[in-house]
Protein backbone atom coordinates (compact mmCIF):
# COMPACT_ATOMS: atom_id res chain seq x y z
CA UNK A 1 0.00 0.00 0.00
CA UNK A 2 2.42 2.42 1.32
CA UNK A 3 5.32 1.14 -1.07
CA UNK A 4 4.95 3.75 -4.10
CA UNK A 5 3.98 7.93 -4.30
CA UNK A 6 -0.11 7.79 -3.96
CA UNK A 7 -1.68 6.85 -7.54
CA UNK A 8 -4.35 8.76 -8.89
CA UNK A 9 -2.56 12.06 -6.81
CA UNK A 10 -0.18 13.06 -9.95
CA UNK A 11 -1.42 16.23 -11.27
CA UNK A 12 -0.49 17.36 -15.02
CA UNK A 13 2.62 19.50 -13.00
CA UNK A 14 1.83 21.97 -16.34
CA UNK A 15 4.25 24.70 -14.76
CA UNK A 16 7.08 22.19 -13.67
CA UNK A 17 6.86 20.55 -17.33
CA UNK A 18 7.43 24.22 -18.37
CA UNK A 19 10.48 25.12 -16.77
CA UNK A 20 11.79 21.77 -17.48
CA UNK A 21 11.04 22.48 -20.99
CA UNK A 22 12.98 26.13 -21.05
CA UNK A 23 15.69 24.48 -18.53
CA UNK A 24 16.74 22.01 -21.49
CA UNK A 25 16.75 24.26 -24.10
CA UNK A 26 19.04 26.80 -22.08
CA UNK A 27 21.84 23.95 -21.02
CA UNK A 28 21.40 22.72 -24.62
CA UNK A 29 21.83 26.10 -25.84
CA UNK A 30 25.84 26.43 -25.62
CA UNK A 31 26.23 22.56 -26.93
CA UNK A 32 24.06 22.94 -30.12
CA UNK A 33 25.95 26.43 -30.73
CA UNK A 34 29.08 24.30 -31.03
CA UNK A 35 27.60 21.54 -32.75
CA UNK A 36 26.20 24.04 -35.54
CA UNK A 37 29.63 25.97 -35.81
CA UNK A 38 31.60 22.79 -35.99
CA UNK A 39 30.60 22.37 -39.39
CA UNK A 40 30.94 26.02 -40.54
CA UNK A 41 34.26 27.86 -42.16
CA UNK A 42 35.94 30.70 -40.80
CA UNK A 43 34.19 33.32 -43.06
CA UNK A 44 30.82 31.65 -41.87
CA UNK A 45 31.10 31.52 -38.62
CA UNK A 46 31.20 35.69 -38.79
CA UNK A 47 28.17 36.26 -41.20
CA UNK A 48 25.92 33.71 -41.64
CA UNK A 49 22.93 34.33 -43.43
CA UNK A 50 21.31 31.44 -40.99
CA UNK A 51 22.54 32.87 -37.85
CA UNK A 52 24.90 31.57 -35.49
CA UNK A 53 22.54 28.71 -34.27
CA UNK A 54 21.85 27.20 -37.76
CA UNK A 55 24.14 25.36 -40.61
CA UNK A 56 25.41 27.28 -42.98
CA UNK A 57 24.64 26.60 -46.62
CA UNK A 58 28.11 24.63 -47.28
CA UNK A 59 29.19 21.80 -45.07
CA UNK A 60 32.59 22.22 -43.20
CA UNK A 61 33.26 19.81 -40.45
CA UNK A 62 35.75 17.56 -42.31
CA UNK A 63 37.38 20.34 -43.72
CA UNK A 64 37.54 21.92 -40.01
CA UNK A 65 39.05 18.09 -39.21
CA UNK A 66 41.65 17.97 -41.96
CA UNK A 67 42.61 21.61 -40.68
CA UNK A 68 43.36 20.22 -37.27
CA UNK A 69 45.50 17.52 -38.83
CA UNK A 70 47.81 19.94 -40.71
CA UNK A 71 47.73 22.87 -38.39
CA UNK A 72 50.73 23.70 -36.13
CA UNK A 73 51.55 20.06 -37.56
CA UNK A 74 48.56 18.55 -36.65
CA UNK A 75 49.28 19.40 -32.84
CA UNK A 76 45.53 19.49 -32.30
CA UNK A 77 45.91 15.67 -31.78
CA UNK A 78 48.74 15.45 -29.68
CA UNK A 79 47.42 17.83 -27.20
CA UNK A 80 44.22 15.60 -27.31
CA UNK A 81 46.30 12.75 -26.29
CA UNK A 82 48.30 14.61 -23.53
CA UNK A 83 45.01 15.14 -21.98
CA UNK A 84 43.87 11.45 -22.00
CA UNK A 85 47.16 10.73 -21.08
CA UNK A 86 46.87 12.66 -17.80
CA UNK A 87 43.37 11.99 -16.74
CA UNK A 88 43.89 8.42 -17.23
CA UNK A 89 47.60 8.43 -15.22
CA UNK A 90 45.89 10.86 -12.93
CA UNK A 91 42.84 9.08 -12.49
CA UNK A 92 43.52 5.73 -12.33
CA UNK A 93 46.30 6.61 -9.77
CA UNK A 94 44.50 9.48 -7.63
CA UNK A 95 42.01 6.28 -7.38
CA UNK A 96 43.90 3.23 -6.71
CA UNK A 97 45.47 5.67 -3.57
CA UNK A 98 41.89 6.82 -2.40
CA UNK A 99 40.37 2.78 -2.68
CA UNK A 100 43.57 1.84 -0.36
CA UNK A 101 43.31 4.48 2.05
CA UNK A 102 39.50 5.00 2.57
CA UNK A 103 39.28 1.39 3.26
CA UNK A 104 42.39 1.71 6.08
CA UNK A 105 40.02 4.46 7.63
CA UNK A 106 36.68 3.12 6.89
CA UNK A 107 38.10 -1.25 8.35
CA UNK A 108 41.51 -0.45 10.58
CA UNK A 109 40.80 1.60 13.67
CA UNK A 110 44.43 2.15 14.70
CA UNK A 111 45.80 4.44 16.61
CA UNK A 112 45.99 8.41 15.49
CA UNK A 113 43.13 7.58 12.83
CA UNK A 114 41.15 10.08 14.08
CA UNK A 115 43.02 12.62 14.01
CA UNK A 116 45.20 11.77 10.56
CA UNK A 117 41.35 11.59 8.84
CA UNK A 118 40.43 15.15 10.47
CA UNK A 119 44.01 15.87 8.71
CA UNK A 120 41.80 14.85 5.25
CA UNK A 121 38.63 16.11 5.93
CA UNK A 122 40.40 19.24 6.74
CA UNK A 123 42.10 19.38 3.04
CA UNK A 124 38.84 19.21 1.25
CA UNK A 125 38.34 22.92 2.40
CA UNK A 126 42.10 23.61 0.87
CA UNK A 127 41.26 24.81 -2.76
CA UNK A 128 43.35 23.01 -5.62
CA UNK A 129 43.89 26.67 -7.08
CA UNK A 130 45.55 27.63 -4.06
CA UNK A 131 48.02 24.44 -4.24
CA UNK A 132 48.91 25.71 -7.63
CA UNK A 133 51.52 28.53 -7.17
CA UNK A 134 53.40 26.87 -4.03
CA UNK A 135 53.68 24.03 -6.13
CA UNK A 136 55.54 25.67 -9.07
CA UNK A 137 57.49 27.12 -6.18
CA UNK A 138 57.97 23.48 -5.41
CA UNK A 139 58.69 21.94 -8.89
CA UNK A 140 60.83 24.52 -10.21
CA UNK A 141 63.40 23.78 -7.48
CA UNK A 142 62.82 20.43 -8.14
CA UNK A 143 63.43 21.06 -12.29
CA UNK A 144 59.57 19.19 -12.50
CA UNK A 145 58.65 22.16 -14.43
CA UNK A 146 57.34 21.52 -17.88
CA UNK A 147 57.66 17.41 -17.56
CA UNK A 148 54.05 15.52 -17.69
CA UNK A 149 54.81 14.93 -14.08
CA UNK A 150 54.38 18.34 -12.93
CA UNK A 151 50.93 17.73 -13.79
CA UNK A 152 49.94 14.12 -13.16
CA UNK A 153 51.69 14.02 -10.02
CA UNK A 154 49.65 16.56 -7.85
CA UNK A 155 46.38 15.37 -9.78
CA UNK A 156 47.26 11.96 -7.40
CA UNK A 157 45.52 13.37 -4.29
CA UNK A 158 42.07 13.10 -3.91
CA UNK A 159 40.72 13.76 -0.04
CA UNK A 160 37.26 14.24 -1.27
CA UNK A 161 38.34 10.46 -3.71
CA UNK A 162 39.09 8.91 -0.13
CA UNK A 163 36.52 10.39 2.16
CA UNK A 164 33.69 8.79 -0.91
CA UNK A 165 35.35 5.46 -0.67
CA UNK A 166 35.70 5.25 3.49
CA UNK A 167 32.24 6.60 3.37
CA UNK A 168 30.91 2.91 1.40
CA UNK A 169 33.39 0.89 2.77
CA UNK A 170 31.48 1.63 6.51
CA UNK A 171 27.65 1.52 4.72
CA UNK A 172 28.37 -1.24 2.15
CA UNK A 173 31.08 -3.60 3.36
CA UNK A 174 30.10 -5.51 6.46
CA UNK A 175 32.79 -6.66 8.93
CA UNK A 176 31.29 -10.23 8.83
CA UNK A 177 32.08 -10.77 5.53
CA UNK A 178 36.21 -10.27 6.20
CA UNK A 179 36.07 -12.15 8.94
CA UNK A 180 34.57 -15.12 7.06
CA UNK A 181 37.92 -14.50 4.67
CA UNK A 182 40.05 -14.28 7.34
CA UNK A 183 38.77 -17.11 9.69
CA UNK A 184 39.68 -19.16 6.05
CA UNK A 185 43.14 -18.25 6.42
CA UNK A 186 42.94 -15.09 3.92
CA UNK A 187 46.01 -12.57 4.30
CA UNK A 188 44.82 -8.66 4.80
CA UNK A 189 45.79 -8.10 1.54
CA UNK A 190 44.24 -11.30 -0.22
CA UNK A 191 40.67 -10.20 2.13
CA UNK A 192 41.47 -6.64 0.35
CA UNK A 193 42.07 -8.02 -2.98
CA UNK A 194 39.39 -10.54 -3.30
CA UNK A 195 36.32 -10.12 -0.85
CA UNK A 196 36.84 -5.95 -0.45
CA UNK A 197 37.30 -5.14 -3.95
CA UNK A 198 34.67 -7.07 -5.82
CA UNK A 199 31.96 -5.00 -3.20
CA UNK A 200 33.09 -1.53 -3.71
CA UNK A 201 33.21 -2.15 -7.48
CA UNK A 202 30.15 0.82 -7.79
CA UNK A 203 32.38 3.51 -5.85
CA UNK A 204 35.48 2.84 -7.47
CA UNK A 205 34.04 3.58 -10.76
CA UNK A 206 32.53 6.69 -9.38
CA UNK A 207 35.79 7.69 -7.67
CA UNK A 208 37.37 6.97 -11.21
CA UNK A 209 34.77 8.95 -13.17
CA UNK A 210 35.61 12.21 -10.91
CA UNK A 211 39.27 11.98 -11.02
CA UNK A 212 39.63 11.33 -14.72
CA UNK A 213 36.93 14.47 -14.87
CA UNK A 214 38.72 16.44 -12.48
CA UNK A 215 42.11 15.99 -14.17
CA UNK A 216 40.41 16.70 -17.68
CA UNK A 217 38.99 19.32 -16.74
CA UNK A 218 42.30 20.84 -15.47
CA UNK A 219 43.48 23.94 -16.48
CA UNK A 220 45.31 26.53 -13.82
CA UNK A 221 47.42 23.79 -13.34
CA UNK A 222 48.81 22.58 -17.02
CA UNK A 223 48.83 26.38 -17.69
CA UNK A 224 51.42 27.33 -15.06
CA UNK A 225 53.58 24.28 -15.26
CA UNK A 226 53.80 23.54 -18.63
CA UNK A 227 55.72 26.10 -21.35
CA UNK A 228 56.12 23.76 -23.77
CA UNK A 229 53.29 23.29 -25.93
CA UNK A 230 53.89 19.57 -27.16
CA UNK A 231 52.69 18.99 -23.36
CA UNK A 232 49.96 21.25 -23.40
CA UNK A 233 46.76 19.37 -22.88
CA UNK A 234 43.80 20.18 -24.86
CA UNK A 235 42.24 23.11 -22.99
CA UNK A 236 45.66 25.22 -22.59
CA UNK A 237 46.41 24.28 -26.50
CA UNK A 238 43.01 25.77 -27.18
CA UNK A 239 43.15 28.45 -24.76
CA UNK A 240 46.47 30.00 -26.82
CA UNK A 241 44.55 29.43 -30.16
CA UNK A 242 41.57 31.29 -28.98
CA UNK A 243 44.19 33.92 -27.58
CA UNK A 244 45.90 34.33 -30.92
CA UNK A 245 43.03 34.26 -32.96
CA UNK A 246 41.74 37.33 -30.73
CA UNK A 247 45.10 39.21 -31.06
CA UNK A 248 46.97 38.00 -33.82
CA UNK A 249 46.82 39.00 -37.69
CA UNK A 250 44.23 37.87 -39.95
CA UNK A 251 46.41 34.89 -40.76
CA UNK A 252 46.42 33.46 -36.78
CA UNK A 253 42.69 33.11 -36.86
CA UNK A 254 42.00 30.04 -36.63
CA UNK A 255 38.37 30.26 -35.62
CA UNK A 256 37.12 27.48 -37.06
CA UNK A 257 39.80 25.35 -35.84
CA UNK A 258 38.74 26.84 -32.20
CA UNK A 259 35.94 25.79 -32.55
CA UNK A 260 35.94 22.53 -34.22
CA UNK A 261 38.69 21.38 -31.84
CA UNK A 262 36.70 22.31 -28.92
CA UNK A 263 33.71 20.02 -30.19
CA UNK A 264 35.94 17.10 -30.89
CA UNK A 265 37.61 17.50 -27.48
CA UNK A 266 34.31 17.49 -25.70
CA UNK A 267 32.70 14.35 -27.49
CA UNK A 268 34.49 11.40 -25.89
CA UNK A 269 34.03 12.72 -22.56
CA UNK A 270 29.50 13.41 -22.96
CA UNK A 271 29.66 9.72 -25.05
CA UNK A 272 31.23 7.64 -21.73
CA UNK A 273 28.81 10.45 -19.29
CA UNK A 274 25.86 9.21 -21.09
CA UNK A 275 27.16 5.40 -21.29
CA UNK A 276 27.82 5.47 -17.17
CA UNK A 277 24.87 7.13 -16.23
CA UNK A 278 23.96 4.92 -13.62
CA UNK A 279 27.23 5.27 -11.46
CA UNK A 280 26.86 9.11 -11.88
CA UNK A 281 23.08 9.09 -10.75
CA UNK A 282 23.34 6.63 -8.23
CA UNK A 283 23.32 7.31 -4.30
CA UNK A 284 27.19 7.62 -4.26
CA UNK A 285 27.57 11.13 -3.78
CA UNK A 286 28.11 13.02 -0.81
CA UNK A 287 24.63 13.70 -0.91
CA UNK A 288 23.42 10.57 0.38
CA UNK A 289 25.77 11.39 3.26
CA UNK A 290 24.33 11.92 6.81
CA UNK B 1 33.58 -19.71 19.71
CA UNK B 2 35.58 -21.31 22.24
CA UNK B 3 37.52 -18.04 22.78
CA UNK B 4 34.71 -16.12 24.17
CA UNK B 5 33.98 -19.19 26.84
CA UNK B 6 36.87 -20.31 27.79
CA UNK B 7 38.09 -17.19 29.83
CA UNK B 8 39.98 -13.93 30.48
CA UNK B 9 43.47 -14.85 29.03
CA UNK B 10 42.48 -15.96 25.46
CA UNK B 11 39.95 -12.43 25.21
CA UNK B 12 43.15 -10.48 26.02
CA UNK B 13 45.04 -11.98 23.54
CA UNK B 14 42.24 -11.84 20.71
CA UNK B 15 42.20 -7.85 21.82
CA UNK B 16 45.83 -7.72 21.14
CA UNK B 17 45.26 -9.74 17.69
CA UNK B 18 42.75 -7.14 17.13
CA UNK B 19 45.22 -4.38 17.83
CA UNK B 20 48.30 -6.28 15.74
CA UNK B 21 45.96 -6.65 12.59
CA UNK B 22 44.49 -2.48 13.06
CA UNK B 23 48.21 -1.72 12.65
CA UNK B 24 47.54 -2.38 8.75
CA UNK B 25 45.84 0.23 8.54
CA UNK B 26 48.93 2.43 8.67
CA UNK B 27 50.15 0.42 5.24
CA UNK B 28 46.90 1.18 3.57
CA UNK B 29 46.94 4.85 4.17
CA UNK B 30 50.64 5.19 3.69
CA UNK B 31 50.67 5.50 -0.14
CA UNK B 32 47.49 8.28 0.50
CA UNK B 33 50.25 10.17 3.26
CA UNK B 34 52.95 10.49 1.09
CA UNK B 35 50.94 12.13 -1.78
CA UNK B 36 49.51 14.10 1.19
CA UNK B 37 52.42 15.02 2.75
CA UNK B 38 54.67 15.87 -0.75
CA UNK B 39 51.97 17.42 -2.92
CA UNK B 40 49.92 19.21 -0.27
CA UNK B 41 51.96 19.94 3.15
CA UNK B 42 55.20 20.17 1.25
CA UNK B 43 54.01 22.84 -1.24
CA UNK B 44 51.98 25.04 1.21
CA UNK B 45 54.71 25.36 3.60
CA UNK B 46 57.50 25.91 1.15
CA UNK B 47 55.30 29.20 -0.43
CA UNK B 48 54.96 29.87 3.46
CA UNK B 49 58.47 30.05 3.99
CA UNK B 50 59.15 31.78 0.21
CA UNK B 51 56.60 34.95 1.68
CA UNK B 52 59.19 35.38 4.85
CA UNK B 53 61.66 36.39 2.22
CA UNK B 54 61.96 38.95 -0.28
CA UNK B 55 64.36 39.47 -2.95
CA UNK B 56 66.47 42.65 -2.87
CA UNK B 57 67.68 44.70 -5.87
CA UNK B 58 70.86 43.89 -5.10
CA UNK B 59 70.58 39.87 -5.55
CA UNK B 60 70.04 38.00 -2.68
CA UNK B 61 66.99 37.51 -0.47
CA UNK B 62 66.33 39.27 2.73
CA UNK B 63 64.60 37.92 5.25
CA UNK B 64 61.47 40.07 6.21
CA UNK B 65 59.33 38.55 8.54
CA UNK B 66 55.24 39.37 8.16
CA UNK B 67 56.02 41.54 6.20
CA UNK B 68 54.73 40.79 3.06
CA UNK B 69 51.45 39.82 4.52
CA UNK B 70 50.98 43.29 5.82
CA UNK B 71 52.02 44.51 2.21
CA UNK B 72 48.90 42.04 0.82
CA UNK B 73 46.49 43.43 3.13
CA UNK B 74 47.30 46.92 2.49
CA UNK B 75 47.40 46.24 -1.49
CA UNK B 76 44.67 47.99 -3.21
CA UNK B 77 44.66 45.25 -6.14
CA UNK B 78 44.76 42.29 -4.05
CA UNK B 79 41.51 43.93 -2.26
CA UNK B 80 39.67 44.84 -4.89
CA UNK B 81 40.26 41.28 -6.01
CA UNK B 82 38.97 40.21 -3.08
CA UNK B 83 35.94 42.30 -2.84
CA UNK B 84 34.91 41.03 -6.23
CA UNK B 85 35.11 37.47 -5.52
CA UNK B 86 33.27 38.28 -2.02
CA UNK B 87 30.38 40.40 -4.26
CA UNK B 88 30.48 36.99 -6.15
CA UNK B 89 30.42 34.67 -3.66
CA UNK B 90 27.00 36.75 -2.43
CA UNK B 91 25.48 36.64 -5.43
CA UNK B 92 26.36 33.04 -7.18
CA UNK B 93 26.26 30.98 -4.40
CA UNK B 94 22.92 31.31 -3.64
CA UNK B 95 21.90 31.29 -7.57
CA UNK B 96 23.73 27.78 -8.15
CA UNK B 97 22.15 26.52 -4.83
CA UNK B 98 18.22 27.82 -4.79
CA UNK B 99 17.92 26.67 -8.56
CA UNK B 100 19.86 22.99 -8.08
CA UNK B 101 17.78 22.90 -5.31
CA UNK B 102 14.41 23.83 -7.10
CA UNK B 103 15.32 21.38 -10.42
CA UNK B 104 16.13 18.71 -8.07
CA UNK B 105 12.57 18.46 -5.95
CA UNK B 106 10.85 18.94 -9.13
CA UNK B 107 12.58 15.81 -10.61
CA UNK B 108 12.11 14.00 -7.61
CA UNK B 109 8.41 14.31 -8.08
CA UNK B 110 8.27 13.95 -11.36
CA UNK B 111 8.73 10.48 -13.27
CA UNK B 112 8.06 11.43 -16.81
CA UNK B 113 10.50 11.37 -19.98
CA UNK B 114 10.82 14.89 -19.72
CA UNK B 115 11.82 14.53 -16.34
CA UNK B 116 14.61 12.52 -17.42
CA UNK B 117 15.95 14.35 -19.96
CA UNK B 118 16.00 17.25 -17.96
CA UNK B 119 18.62 15.30 -15.71
CA UNK B 120 20.68 14.15 -18.04
CA UNK B 121 20.64 17.68 -19.86
CA UNK B 122 21.14 19.62 -16.75
CA UNK B 123 24.03 17.34 -15.81
CA UNK B 124 25.81 17.56 -19.07
CA UNK B 125 28.11 20.50 -18.95
CA UNK B 126 30.07 19.31 -15.95
CA UNK B 127 30.95 16.91 -18.48
CA UNK B 128 32.21 19.36 -20.43
CA UNK B 129 35.81 21.14 -19.33
CA UNK B 130 34.81 24.84 -17.20
CA UNK B 131 37.75 26.15 -20.16
CA UNK B 132 35.12 24.98 -22.67
CA UNK B 133 32.26 25.79 -21.03
CA UNK B 134 33.19 29.32 -20.69
CA UNK B 135 35.01 29.61 -24.66
CA UNK B 136 31.17 28.58 -25.81
CA UNK B 137 29.50 31.14 -24.10
CA UNK B 138 32.37 33.91 -25.08
CA UNK B 139 31.53 33.16 -28.76
CA UNK B 140 27.98 33.51 -27.61
CA UNK B 141 27.99 36.43 -26.32
CA UNK B 142 30.10 38.09 -28.99
CA UNK B 143 28.90 40.51 -31.18
CA UNK B 144 30.60 39.48 -34.20
CA UNK B 145 29.93 35.15 -33.45
CA UNK B 146 26.83 35.50 -31.10
CA UNK B 147 23.30 35.22 -31.74
CA UNK B 148 22.44 38.18 -29.76
CA UNK B 149 23.48 41.20 -32.19
CA UNK B 150 20.88 39.18 -35.43
CA UNK B 151 18.41 38.67 -32.88
CA UNK B 152 18.13 42.10 -31.81
CA UNK B 153 18.33 43.40 -35.43
CA UNK B 154 15.20 41.70 -36.60
CA UNK B 155 13.15 43.83 -33.99
CA UNK B 156 15.08 47.12 -35.09
CA UNK B 157 17.05 47.27 -32.00
CA UNK B 158 20.28 47.95 -31.14
CA UNK B 159 22.03 44.79 -28.98
CA UNK B 160 23.43 45.42 -25.82
CA UNK B 161 27.40 44.27 -25.58
CA UNK B 162 26.90 41.74 -23.03
CA UNK B 163 31.43 41.90 -22.73
CA UNK B 164 31.00 45.47 -21.68
CA UNK B 165 32.58 46.07 -18.60
CA UNK B 166 28.86 46.78 -17.00
CA UNK B 167 27.95 43.07 -18.22
CA UNK B 168 30.75 41.24 -17.55
CA UNK B 169 29.40 40.29 -14.21
CA UNK B 170 26.36 39.13 -14.81
CA UNK B 171 27.89 37.08 -18.21
CA UNK B 172 30.59 35.35 -15.81
CA UNK B 173 27.38 34.20 -13.28
CA UNK B 174 25.81 32.71 -16.55
CA UNK B 175 28.63 31.11 -17.46
CA UNK B 176 29.18 29.51 -13.89
CA UNK B 177 25.61 28.64 -13.47
CA UNK B 178 25.74 26.81 -16.14
CA UNK B 179 28.29 24.94 -15.75
CA UNK B 180 27.92 23.83 -12.01
CA UNK B 181 24.16 23.59 -11.34
CA UNK B 182 23.80 20.31 -12.69
CA UNK B 183 26.80 18.47 -10.78
CA UNK B 184 24.94 19.85 -7.47
CA UNK B 185 21.55 19.10 -8.49
CA UNK B 186 22.52 15.51 -8.88
CA UNK B 187 24.04 15.66 -5.44
CA UNK B 188 20.76 17.28 -3.75
CA UNK B 189 18.44 14.76 -5.88
CA UNK B 190 20.33 11.80 -4.45
CA UNK B 191 19.93 13.21 -1.09
CA UNK B 192 16.36 13.18 -1.80
CA UNK B 193 16.27 9.71 -3.32
CA UNK B 194 17.19 8.68 0.01
CA UNK B 195 14.84 10.31 2.49
CA UNK B 196 12.09 7.68 3.42
CA UNK B 197 8.69 8.32 1.07
CA UNK B 198 6.77 7.13 4.36
CA UNK B 199 7.34 11.05 5.89
CA UNK B 200 6.37 12.80 3.02
CA UNK B 201 2.87 10.18 1.95
CA UNK B 202 1.34 11.27 5.48
CA UNK B 203 1.85 14.93 4.16
CA UNK B 204 0.17 14.44 0.71
CA UNK B 205 -2.72 12.04 2.28
CA UNK B 206 -3.56 14.82 4.67
CA UNK B 207 -3.98 17.16 1.41
CA UNK B 208 -0.89 19.04 1.82
CA UNK B 209 0.42 20.02 -1.68
CA UNK B 210 3.63 18.92 -3.60
CA UNK B 211 5.41 22.14 -2.99
CA UNK B 212 4.01 22.26 1.03
CA UNK B 213 5.39 19.01 1.16
CA UNK B 214 8.88 19.93 -0.20
CA UNK B 215 9.20 23.01 1.53
CA UNK B 216 8.20 21.73 4.70
CA UNK B 217 9.01 17.69 5.11
CA UNK B 218 11.90 17.12 2.49
CA UNK B 219 13.88 20.73 2.68
CA UNK B 220 14.72 20.32 6.28
CA UNK B 221 16.07 16.73 5.87
CA UNK B 222 18.46 17.53 2.97
CA UNK B 223 20.20 20.13 4.45
CA UNK B 224 23.29 18.52 5.35
CA UNK B 225 23.98 18.03 1.76
CA UNK B 226 22.68 21.57 0.92
CA UNK B 227 25.45 22.62 3.44
CA UNK B 228 27.99 20.47 1.45
CA UNK B 229 27.30 22.08 -2.15
CA UNK B 230 27.20 25.58 -0.64
CA UNK B 231 30.84 24.69 0.91
CA UNK B 232 32.11 23.29 -2.42
CA UNK B 233 30.74 26.17 -4.32
CA UNK B 234 31.96 28.93 -1.82
CA UNK B 235 35.13 27.50 -2.54
CA UNK B 236 34.91 27.13 -6.13
CA UNK B 237 33.66 30.99 -6.41
CA UNK B 238 36.31 32.54 -4.07
CA UNK B 239 39.27 31.12 -6.26
CA UNK B 240 37.87 32.29 -9.29
CA UNK B 241 40.54 31.91 -12.24
CA UNK B 242 39.57 29.69 -15.35
CA UNK B 243 35.99 31.33 -16.57
CA UNK B 244 37.48 35.26 -16.52
CA UNK B 245 40.89 34.33 -17.69
CA UNK B 246 38.78 32.55 -20.76
CA UNK B 247 36.31 35.81 -20.83
CA UNK B 248 39.14 37.72 -21.31
CA UNK B 249 40.47 37.08 -24.56
CA UNK B 250 37.10 38.50 -25.72
CA UNK B 251 36.60 41.25 -22.95
CA UNK B 252 40.33 42.41 -22.54
CA UNK B 253 38.86 45.93 -21.44
CA UNK B 254 36.00 44.64 -19.05
CA UNK B 255 38.52 41.90 -17.10
CA UNK B 256 42.13 43.22 -15.92
CA UNK B 257 45.01 40.85 -15.75
CA UNK B 258 44.23 41.38 -12.00
CA UNK B 259 40.17 40.70 -11.63
CA UNK B 260 40.54 37.57 -9.71
CA UNK B 261 43.15 37.38 -6.57
CA UNK B 262 44.49 33.91 -8.19
CA UNK B 263 44.45 36.19 -11.80
CA UNK B 264 46.79 38.56 -9.55
CA UNK B 265 48.74 36.12 -8.40
CA UNK B 266 49.61 34.22 -11.40
CA UNK B 267 50.35 38.07 -12.73
CA UNK B 268 52.64 39.13 -10.15
CA UNK B 269 54.74 35.42 -10.27
CA UNK B 270 54.85 35.37 -13.94
CA UNK B 271 54.22 39.14 -15.42
CA UNK B 272 56.48 40.67 -12.98
CA UNK B 273 58.27 37.66 -11.47
CA UNK B 274 57.62 38.50 -7.66
CA UNK B 275 57.78 34.79 -6.72
CA UNK B 276 58.16 35.41 -2.70
CA UNK B 277 54.98 38.30 -2.97
CA UNK B 278 53.20 35.81 -5.25
CA UNK B 279 53.72 33.18 -3.36
CA UNK B 280 52.31 35.63 -0.05
CA UNK B 281 49.19 36.05 -2.24
CA UNK B 282 48.42 32.56 -2.51
CA UNK B 283 49.45 31.61 0.67
CA UNK B 284 46.83 34.05 2.28
CA UNK B 285 43.76 33.03 -0.47
CA UNK B 286 43.95 29.80 0.75
CA UNK B 287 43.98 30.73 4.60
CA UNK B 288 40.73 32.82 3.91
CA UNK B 289 39.01 29.98 1.83
CA UNK B 290 39.71 28.02 4.71
CA UNK B 291 39.01 30.13 7.60
CA UNK B 292 35.84 30.77 5.43
CA UNK B 293 34.39 27.60 4.95
CA UNK B 294 35.70 26.12 8.21
CA UNK B 295 33.64 29.15 9.65
CA UNK B 296 30.57 28.45 7.59
CA UNK B 297 31.14 24.99 8.79
CA UNK B 298 31.39 25.71 12.29
CA UNK B 299 28.55 28.07 12.28
CA UNK B 300 26.24 25.32 10.47
CA UNK B 301 26.93 22.19 12.39
CA UNK B 302 23.94 21.79 14.20
CA UNK B 303 22.00 21.40 10.83
CA UNK B 304 24.38 19.50 9.38
CA UNK B 305 24.98 17.18 11.88
CA UNK B 306 28.82 17.34 11.54
CA UNK B 307 30.79 17.31 14.66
Amino acid sequence: MSTSKPHGYQPKRIPSQVFLVILCVYFLIPLWWLLVASTKSNPDLFVSSSGPLWFSGHFSFFANLSGLSTYSNGIYWRWLGNSLLYAFVGGIGATTISVLAGYGFAKYNFKGRGFVFALVLGSVMVPATALVLPLFMMFSKLSLINTIWAVILPSLLSPVGTYLIRVYCQEALPDELMDAARVDGASEFRTFWSVSIPQLRPAIVTVLLLSVVATWNNFFLPQIMLSSSKLWPITVGLNYWLTHSSVGSTSEQVWNLVVSGAFVSIVPLIVAFLFLQRYWQSGLTLGSLK
Amino acid sequence: MSAITTGAAPRASLAKLRQRRDRWGWLFIAPFLVVFIVFLVAPLGYAFWLSLWQKGLVGGARFTGLYNYVRVFTDPVFLQGLRRVAYYVLVMVPIQIGLATIIAMILDTLTTKLARLSRLLVFLPYAVPAMIGALMWSFLYSPNFGPITGLFKQFGLTAPNILAPDNIFGALVNVVTWQWVGYYMIIIFSALKAVDPSLYEAALLDGASTTQTAIHVKLPLIVPSLIMCTVFSLIGTLQFYTEPTILRAAAPSAIPVTYTPNMYAANVAFSRGLFNYASTIAFSLGIIVFIGSYLFLFLTRKQSGLK
